[in-house]
């Protein structure tokens, strides 16, 4: 068995960071100049907003409510109980949401896939979706890590370089847009930190038999690591908060592995052309390391492509015998079971391929009652007695 | 630093390249007007300050543990300006990568895998043939991205695309429609597309890549993307009254 980093050891000695030594510059402060000299319109926090401490030991803010919620394209088309999860938690906690219509994915899933792209239109695309939100008054809420990741990316190049600022101001001013960036970049899984305690206030289901693994989404703490939450009382401050601490509060175990700073596998254009990789990836160093090690329940992760490399590289590798079968899913999708949301209507994890049925169990709901009382909405559908399970259904 | 000479190069010294000389046909002028054109670009700078060859990047590197590959090398021949050794691994390696950003735990603060991006976005522009190799079978992705603003769609969710994930792929081909049908959020009834995207928001995606040289990088890598592409956005803009 490989030696693994002792997390307790962590904690013991919690590290504390300074913000006036971070080693970057405080974007926002470079933000708010290029506002004050009348070149961008920097959109603020919202209130009521938590203040959580990200890497360097900065605070940033995170809104409660009055969130415009951009889409991931790889949650809605092929793990659709990922969106619904955060939107349905959202409603539960009484927090008002907008889910547009009026924008486009990030674009940035393609160009880490096939480069067919370039600064000013990766620019353009994410500027126009912040100048979107900004229009309805509500703040953008990043549902992807890969969006946020890149997003981030295309605020470095906005406010340092001037020439690319121009290009992208000029391709908005075509559109009659403002050129708007939003005070902080926010991911939805912050948001879920931020209101892991009401979460945890609104748990109907026992979680403290549960143990999980985590996977932390490289474009979230790895790409302009800065704007990731960390805290001195989850891994001692040396790893990232987000998802763990939510786990935590939920009272179910996070378990250790050594290979928790690998990535998933996804590789971007891998999962689409070259899965040999993805699948290779996600057994020998994900999901075989954490069988070993610790064992788990489930995988909670905090990406679309975290969630789909994972959960659906495991097929195949079992016609070889590998030791796979873990179920894998959000920590919004987690954090809406512990709620009492409904494991098909909400979660819709008859999308998800690894077996989940003996976690469910375990979290003590009755998955093939469930399974029945989501076949009679099928019905009703089928037969056009209604057009759409709404929201209504679902609460029903 | 521009240099026009080719002699200082390290890559020129008898012996000295890291790897045997591959693309001996491409005349030398060729290669250093792409690592310019890499070196021009506005986040160059922010990727590259030099390489102390520790290998910490390689450490983090999934595809250096399934690939001949090493960012470790991305960044030396950057660093040194080796212009045959970058031409090479402009085509031989770049594509390997999983622009997962591990790298970026880089002490000197590159970005072995922002160097990448760069470098495969020069070899795109260019149409380099293993560019126009590394994209076959994937122009359905562009197609889908660029005319519907979402990149995956519920019903690329089929069994000969995806036998590798299992028999619940053909489930959820089978049900689509029933099953999107069955989504609370209003914006996910689609089969076609991730979400609802608005026609106007269609539009304004479209003037973006209009008015940057996306098309032009789409046609370098394949003619005939380029013309579908065209043909849906020009007739879109064209109704909307906008003259291209
Ligand atoms: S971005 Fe590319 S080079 Fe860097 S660690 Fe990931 S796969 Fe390796
Ligand atoms: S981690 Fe940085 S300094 Fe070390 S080998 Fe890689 S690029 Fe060079």
């Amino acid at each position: 068995m490989t030696s693994i980093i002792p997390v307790e050891s962590l904690k013991t000695k919690p590290f504390r960071v300074d913000p006036s030594e971070a080693p970057t510059a405080d974007i926002r402060e470079a933000l708010f100049e290029l506002e004050e000299a009348g070149e961008i319109i920097v959109q603020r926090v919202p209130e009521p907003y938590v203040e959580v401490m990200t890497k360097y030991g900065r605070t940033k803010k995170i809104p409660l409510g009055q969130t415009w919620h951009h889409k991931s394209c790889g949650q809605c088309g092929h793990i659709p109980g990922y969106s619904t999860a955060i939107f349905w938690l959202t409603r539960k906690l009484g927090y008002d949401y907008l889910d547009p219509k009026d924008q486009t994915s990030c674009t940035a899933w393609n160009y880490y896939a096939s480069a067919t792209s370039n600064v000013a239109a990766q620019g353009g695309v994410a500027m126009r979706n912040f100048a979107a939100a900004y229009e309805t008054g509500y703040f953008p809420i990043i549902h992807c890590g890969t969006s946020y990741g890149h997003y981030k990316e295309v605020r470095q190049e906005i406010v340092h370089h001037g020439d690319v600022r121009e290009k992208v101001r000029d391709i908005m001013s075509k559109l009659g847009k403002p050129l708007v960036m939003p005070e902080e970049i926010v991911h939805y899984s912050e948001w879920v930190h931020a209101v892991r305690d009401q979460i945890a206030q609104h748990q109907v289901r026992d979680f403290s038999d549960i143990v999980a693994c985590v996977h932390p989404a490289c474009h979230y703490y790895k790409l302009i690591q800065e704007d990731a939450i960390y805290d001195p009382d989850i891994y001692g401050g040396q790893r990232t908060a987000t998802v763990s601490g939510l786990i935590l509060a939920l009272g179910a175990e996070v378990a250790d592995y050594s290979t928790f700073f690998d990535c998933c596998g996804f590789g971007f254009r891998h999962i689409l052309v070259s899965r040999d990789f993805s699948r290779s990836f996600a057994t020998m160093r994900k999901i075989e390391v954490m069988k070993e090690e610790a064992n788990p329940d489930v995988v909670i992760t905090h990406d679309t492509g975290c969630v789909t490399t994972l959960d659906k590289s495991q097929f195949a590798p079992q016609a070889h015998g590998r030791n796979v079968g873990v179920p894998v899913m959000s920590d919004a999708q987690f954090a809406a079971l512990a709620m009492g949301a409904h494991p098909y209507r909400v979660c819709q994890l008859h999308w998800h391929s690894t077996d989940y049925r003996p976690l469910l169990e375990k979290m003590g709901i009755d998955w093939e009652a469930a399974w029945i009382e989501f076949e009679k909405d099928l019905k009703r559908l089928e037969a056009n007695e209604i057009e759409y399970l709404t929201w209504e259904d679902v609460d029903g | 630093m521009s240099r026009a000479a080719p002699a200082t190069t390290f890559a020129q010294r008898p012996g000295a390249t890291l790897a045997p000389r591959a693309y001996e046909d491409v005349p030398y002028e060729e290669k250093l007007a792409l690592w310019e054109e890499v070196k021009a670009d506005p986040r160059f700078p922010d990727y590259l300050y030099g390489c102390y060859e520790c290998g910490i990047c390689v450490a983090a590197c999934p595809s250096a543990r399934f690939y001949d590959f090493s960012p470790r090398k991305i960044a030396q021949a950057a660093a040194r300006e080796d212009v045959e050794l970058i031409f090479e691994q402009m085509n031989d390696d770049v594509w390997n990568c999983s622009q997962c950003f591990s790298c970026d735990r880089c002490p000197r603060q590159n970005s072995p895998g922002g160097l990448i991006t760069i470098l495969r976005e020069v070899a795109v522009r260019h149409g380099l043939a293993s560019s126009q190799e590394a994209l076959e079978g994937y122009g359905r992705v562009v197609y889908k991205i660029m005319t519907t603003g979402t990149q995956v769609s519920p019903d690329m969710l089929q069994p000969d695309a995806f036998p590798d994930w299992g028999p619940d792929v053909k489930e959820v081909s089978d049900q689509l429609d029933l099953w999107r049908r069955a989504l609370p959020p209003e914006t996910l009834h689609t089969t076609s597309t991730g979400w609802e995207v608005s026609e106007k928001t269609l539009l304004e995606l479209y003037l973006i890549w209009h008015y940057s040289d996306v098309m032009d990088m789409i046609e370098e890598v394949d003619e005939g993307l380029h013309m579908i592409i065209l043909d849906v956005m020009e007739e879109t803009l064209e109704e909307a009254g906008y003259e291209i």
